[in-house]
């Protein structure tokens, strides 16, 4: 019998170990009902503390947009705590401006819930939800841009144009984590029960790389959203839009919503930067919408096209393009707002020429 | 039996002459990846020195009342780690309820720091030595304030290495890799003072 006394032992240390654990877990680690109040009681949560805010918000089915998941390496969990909580952890300051420690900002992955909170997130959080969808339809829109149809049942989604939604890639490969990825929403807000995504295949990039060569039609799959402020504004003025890539997406949906309600008293100009004639796309699709709304311009760009390349359209940076149609065709009377989607450098350079042209209501969706 | 070892000489001994980091290379992944800035060194030479003390004096107590009269030495590295472990556990839980501010500084490393091989190190060395009580908890401490200590040092001079003109292939890992090896080179002198292992 003297065989046994080796895992007899051995148990008996790990279960003594776990139980001191988990005693103190229930005492030490119980800081009891603690009541969340989020936007000054918009909502109310009554909640188990001892856990952390992020994890509690999302188990009540408040979604703050994270990343990592959690483990405070990605630093989009941002919210406002007006409660003291302390003082700025080591593993926060690394993703906190001077300017948002000022303003409470914290990292809801690094605070624990132990007394009552009051917090305040955008509102359009309340809107965010888990959806269970399955990928409808993948259509390869050039060679390294698909689009992604998922069709989320029988659940609605609410949105405004302009929005992006988070993508939860699960472990494949080598990738043995569940990873989240924001992709703007490509189709319009009146199809509730479907989300299509525009995804651009970046080298060794986990979601993108899954999306292109491992995502079959039929999978399942999360989503979490919609989040974010990029829309369109209110007024009647100019709307000078610039995107590239797969920056196109959010201006899909936009313009489809606007012709669908009617909007087409608004003069819009859509500037789409491209390198050749490969990487252009929904050339048909945004013509189509010219012919239906006449104060609709689409101006596609390409600024590497080869002599012999069967194109008559604009040649040159988006840039170039762009501070020519603001001298020239875009009538500099009317009140012109900027929107621009894409990478940051392109942001930032058509920003200048905007802000050149005497623009300077800009909204942008940086891709980072 | 225990060495005859004046637990002051090891005191000095497993601060300077075996320092566990510079001179045995122990908890290396840590030293490198936390010494950029020096309140996280200060707070991470902290905490490692905490645990030390304290798992290494359960593990004593766990060695010689449950290990050696059941003969399970071959067992010692399995529990070594689960006492550990455990041990890290509670203590981050018990600091962050009863002191926020201790939590503060130590707290948020104790995570990081289950995982260090010094704290198993002087764990297997106070086995393989035969220290008694006394001279186990000497050497434990002693070791956390030893690497304490190279962890405050190489973070002070990285803040002087981040304003040198270093080669651009050696910025980063390279450059503090080779600050380390200097560092070791100078607690090598002190080795023929004292000598305990």
């Amino acid at each position: 019998m003297e065989f046994l006394i080796a895992p007899i032992i051995v148990a008996l240390l790990a279960s003594i170990l776990a139980l001191i654990i988990s005693i103190l877990d229930k005492h030490v680690n119980n800081y009891g009902d603690v009541e969340i109040n989020i936007n000054k009681g918009k909502k109310v949560l009554n909640v188990k503390g001892g856990d952390k805010l992020l994890t509690t918000l999302s188990s009540e089915g408040v979604f703050i947009p994270s990343a990592c998941g959690g483990r405070g390496t990605c630093g989009s969990c941002k919210c406002e705590i007006s409660t003291d909580v302390g003082p700025i952890l080591p593993t926060e300051k690394p993703y906190l401006s001077t300017e948002e420690i000022n303003k409470n900002i914290r990292l809801a992955c690094q605070i624990k819930v132990k007394k009552p909170l009051d917090i305040y997130i955008p509102e359009e959080l309340f809107n965010a939800k888990e959806f269970s969808g399955i990928v409808e339809e993948i259509n390869d829109l050039t060679y390294d841009i698909k689009e992604v149809i998922v069709s989320i049942g029988d659940e609605s989604i609410d949105f405004v144009s302009g929005r992006y939604i988070q993508l939860v890639v699960p472990p494949y490969g080598k990738i043995k984590e569940y990873t989240q990825r924001a992709y703007s929403i490509s189709s319009k807000p009146s199809e509730k029960n479907k989300v299509a995504m525009l995804i651009r295949l970046i080298p060794d990039g986990i979601a993108t790389t899954w999306v292109h060569n491992y995502m079959k039609v039929g999978e399942k799959l999360k989503l979490i959203g919609p989040f974010g402020e990029f829309e369109k504004s209110d007024c009647n003025s100019t709307m000078v839009c610039i995107a590239g890539g797969s920056g196109m997406a959010p201006f899909k949906s936009m313009f489809h919503d606007m012709l669908e309600k009617g909007e087409i008293d608004r003069e819009v100009w859509y500037f789409f930067g491209a390198r050749t004639t490969k990487d252009l796309f929904l050339l048909k699709e945004f013509q189509e919408i010219e012919k239906k709304w006449p104060n609709f311009h689409f101006i596609p760009a390409l600024s590497d096209s080869s002599p012999d390349e069967d194109w008559d359209g604009e040649k040159g940076l988006i840039t170039d393009v762009l501070d020519k149609y603001l001298k020239t065709e875009i009538d500099p009377s009317k009140h012109r707002e900027g929107f621009l989607c894409g990478s940051p450098g392109m942001i930032g350079a058509c920003n200048n020429i905007l802000n050149h042209n005497g623009i300077k209501d800009i909204f942008y969706d940086n891709f980072s | 039996m225990a060495p005859d070892i004046n637990p002051l000489v090891l005191l000095f001994a497993s601060i300077f002459t075996s320092n566990i980091l510079l001179a045995n290379f122990l908890g290396m992944c840590s030293f490198i990846s936390i010494s950029k800035d020096m309140d996280s060194a200060n707070g991470l030479g902290m905490s490692v020195t905490a645990v030390l003390t304290i798992t290494t004096a359960i593990n004593w107590v766990v060695y010689r009342f449950i290990l050696i009269p059941f003969d399970l030495l071959y067992l010692r590295f399995i529990v070594f780690i689960i006492i550990i472990a455990a041990t890290v556990q509670v203590l981050e839980m018990v600091i962050d309820r009863f002191s926020p501010a201790l939590y503060m500084a130590l707290g948020i490393f104790l995570p990081l720091i289950t995982v260090n091989c010094a704290i198993l190190g002087v764990a297997l060395f106070m086995e393989i030595r035969g220290y008694s009580f006394i001279q186990t908890l000497v050497f434990a401490f002693g070791s956390g304030l030893g690497w304490w200590l190279a962890i405050v040092a190489l973070a002070a001079i990285q803040k002087k290495v981040l304003k040198a003109p270093v080669p651009e292939g050696l910025k980063g890992a390279g450059i503090t890799l080779i600050t380390i090896g200097f560092m070791a080179m100078a607690f090598i002198g002190f080795s023929g003072m004292l000598i305990v292992q």
